[in-house]
């Protein structure tokens, strides 16, 4: 039975919530993810959704409660964007040092300073290195999918699972949103079943101080360093990817909708322009490959679906043809280049791969950007790379840089 | 009411063997807290002195569960775990977060005001030993005027300790109450009663630390004793907003309402050995004053 509805992101998000049944939800409201802790609420208070609503006084408390709740078996949510994300900082190497399920939007938006309430994707990005799966999502059907894939992932993997969508190009724009029911929803997500909660039954302390080497439990069994816990984090992340593209396929299955696990491509069978970027700003992507394959440039898209764990060997695998290389991203490590830029680099090294990369910054704080605008950025790289040009390049797309 | 040390419960939840410092206040008062909530208890650690006397992963001297968490967030982890345990409907378990007064009056005054303002289902403890220990005493809000500490190393403490029970008791929450291990019957009888009470209940302990404050091991209990004595820290209760004495403290107000004078208290601790005449005078006028108000209050 398909239930189609015309919503925004926020709403599918709010919506694929409900749907996974958290026993505990934690917000804290910041534009634009405000939404959907009001509608979270609203859920809540109209008896829709039987769960804790935690109305707190800041996001680094936000996701502390969701930490707490989740180590005594609870599934959890919260969303922030931004300068919220960023308050939670100290909580988000927590959540993922202690191996818990967290699930998260963040609805992205830029950082201050200055102040911008507009999209792009420096909040998230700047939480790259806490140990989060981060997915990236292209519109409010994917938004709502991912959720709940989130939940599957996380909770198969123990690890937190951040899943991103821009603001207002999707948070606040209607889409047609194919909503799920719940019998379908609990096949692929089943109650969540914590192996061992914090209990009076289990008396054990949680994260108290480690040193650096290994040290003997009571019995004289030799227990892990903080080193062992933190490459196990790391192994973890690894190969999350499995598990990824596990319930991606399988949520395929049973819906019929497929986003692909770690990465997607568009046209790019024959591809000698290949263009890629995370989330909105790679469906625009898809509308400039045309546009560009129209004037006889055989252009193609590879969307970044996850960028935590990140799919390098897919993106060889992806590039492995390509000619010339667009990145558009909205997010960069100031003082060197985009951050998708920067792993496609390191995943091509001793691949063989030598097409020229430009890294098109765009976006950011909301800085429109037009289908017209990546197919002369396209169009730009293309000139270059045949002209015999073959630098990488760094470009401020539709920024005055004088 | 247990009202002799006979009625305490005998069980031990603290094993022989912590890592906190010999006549550490902070042990005493947690071995009788954890006597009083029993075994059905979760207690939430920041990094403290409390996160030492756990112990080093993988070994722990304590017998019920404990989460730790960051130096921030002990109230929104104890709120965490509360609202976890009720939508997993275990609503027998006494949840309580145990924070030093760095963890309290500084750096987590956000989320505790946020979680009592939300009465939130806990009991919040402060155990209050006047400075961050754990780091090596520097000076906290709770650092009393006149004390030496490793960032006021030199002048002393120019600034009064913030009057953080006032800040407490504004939030309106069903129980408010002070505990010193000095008295350790008082203290039990206090959290077997805040156990049962349902919404934020906040208790402060005052907790003396040798290396800290400066004095030999052997006299946490009587420095202890001498704080509640001189009026500088009092033993009471304020439940549903009403005020009440306890313990030696209100056997104080009962007969003629007499302190010791604060000298006896301050002259034992080298922490105090810059102190001038006229923080000493000023102490003492502020201990004077808060004396008089409560014994106007219980009154009333
Ligand atoms: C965000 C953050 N800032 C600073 C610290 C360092 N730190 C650890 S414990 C502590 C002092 C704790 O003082 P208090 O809460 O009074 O407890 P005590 O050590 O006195 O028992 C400090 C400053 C930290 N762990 N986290
Ligand atoms: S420094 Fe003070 S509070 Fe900390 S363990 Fe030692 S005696 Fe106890
Ligand atoms: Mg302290």
């Amino acid at each position: 039975m398909s239930d189609v509805r015309i919503i925004m992101g926020n709403e599918a998000a709010a919506l694929a919530v409900k749907l996974a049944r958290p026993g505990v939800i934690a917000a804290y409201p910041i534009t634009p993810q405000t939404k959907l802790a009001e509608i979270l609420s609203e859920y809540v208070e109209a008896g829709e959704l039987k769960a804790e609503y935690v109305r707190v006084e800041s996001e680094h408390s936000s996701l502390t409660v969701c930490i707490a709740a989740s180590t005594v078996g609870a599934r959890v949510f919260t969303a922030t964007s931004s300068n919220g994300l960023l308050y939670m900082h100290e909580q988000l190497h927590w959540a993922a040092g202690s191996r818990l399920p967290v699930v998260m939007c963040c609805v992205n938006r830029g950082v201050g300073a200055p102040w911008s309430i507009f999209n792009d994707q420096q909040d998230s990005f700047s939480q790259r290195d806490t140990g989060w799966i981060q997915i990236y999502c292209r519109d409010n059907q994917e938004i709502l999918d991912t959720v709940l894939q989130a939940y599957r992932i996380a909770e198969e993997v123990y690890l937190p699972v951040m899943v991103c969508y821009d603001g207002f190009v999707l948070s606040h724009t209607m889409m047609p949103v194919d909503v799920p029911d719940e019998e379908l929803v609990r096949k692929f997500l089943p109650p969540y079943r914590p192996p061992d909660p914090l209990s009076p039954d289990r008396p054990v302390t949680i994260n108290p101080v480690f040193f650096p080497s290994r040290r003997e439990n009571a019995e004289g069994v030799l227990c892990d360093g903080y080193m062992e816990m933190r490459w196990k984090m790391q192994n973890a992340l690894e190969r999350s990817g499995e598990t990824i593209r596990k319930a991606s396929d399988e949520w395929a299955k049973l819906s019929g909708r497929d986003h692909g696990g770690m990465l997607w491509e568009y046209r790019t069978a024959d591809a000698d322009l290949l263009l890629t970027g995370m989330g909105s700003i790679a469906t625009e992507a898809t509308l400039a490959a045309d546009a560009l394959r129209a004037e006889g440039i055989r252009a193609g898209v590879v969307g970044i679906r996850v960028f935590r764990p990140f799919p390098g060997k897919e993106a060889v695998r992806a590039f492995a043809k390509a000619r010339a290389v667009a990145v558009f991203e909205k997010c960069i490590s100031y003082g060197y280049e985009g951050g998708v830029s920067s792993d496609l680099k390191a995943a091509f090294y001793g691949t063989g791969i030598t097409a020229p990369i430009h890294d098109y910054i765009a976006g950011l704080g909301g800085r429109d950007v037009k289908t017209r605008e990546l197919v002369e950025a396209g169009r730009a790289t293309v000139a270059a790379v045949e002209a015999g040009d073959r630098e990488n390049k760094l470009i401020w797309l539709n920024c005055r840089t004088e | 009411m247990s009202e002799t040390i006979f009625k305490v419960n005998e069980k031990e939840y603290i094993l022989p063997g912590n890592r906190a410092c010999q006549g550490c206040g902070l042990s005493l008062a947690y071995r009788y807290i954890l006597k009083a909530l029993r075994e059905n208890t979760i207690v939430g650690i920041p990094p403290s002195c409390l996160c030492v006397l756990h112990g080093l992963y993988p070994t722990t001297s304590v017998t019920v569960p404990a989460l730790n968490t960051t130096f921030a967030g002990n109230a929104a982890s104890a709120a965490g775990m509360a609202a976890g345990l009720r939508a997993l409907n275990k609503t027998d378990i006494t949840v309580l977060a145990l924070s030093g007064d760095g963890g309290t009056y500084d750096i987590g005054i956000q989320s505790l005001s946020g979680a009592a303002e939300r009465n939130t289902d806990f009991i919040f403890a402060c155990y209050d030993n006047e400075a961050y220990m754990n780091t090596g005493t520097q000076r906290s809000g709770a650092t009393p005027l006149g004390a030496l500490t490793s960032t006021t190393p030199i002048l002393t403490k120019q600034d009064p300790k913030k009057d953080f029970l006032k800040i407490m008791e504004a939030h309106h929450i069903p129980y408010l109450a002070t505990v010193s291990p000095a008295y350790p019957i008082d203290l039990y009888d206090k959290f077997v009663k805040a156990k049962k009470i349902r919404g934020t209940r906040y208790i402060q302990i005052d907790t003396p630390c040798p290396p800290g404050w400066g004095y030999p091991t052997k006299d946490t209990v009587r420095i202890g004793q001498l704080a509640v004595e001189t009026g500088l820290f009092i033993l009471f209760e304020i439940e549903d907003g009403r005020f009440r004495f306890t313990g030696r403290s209100k056997t104080m107000a009962e007969r003629g309402g007499k302190l010791l004078p604060l000298v006896g208290y301050v002259e034992r601790q080298s922490r105090f050995r810059k102190m001038s005449m006229e923080q000493l005078g000023t102490l003492q006028a502020w201990v004077n004053g808060r004396w008089e108000e409560c014994l106007k209050r219980a009154e009333g």
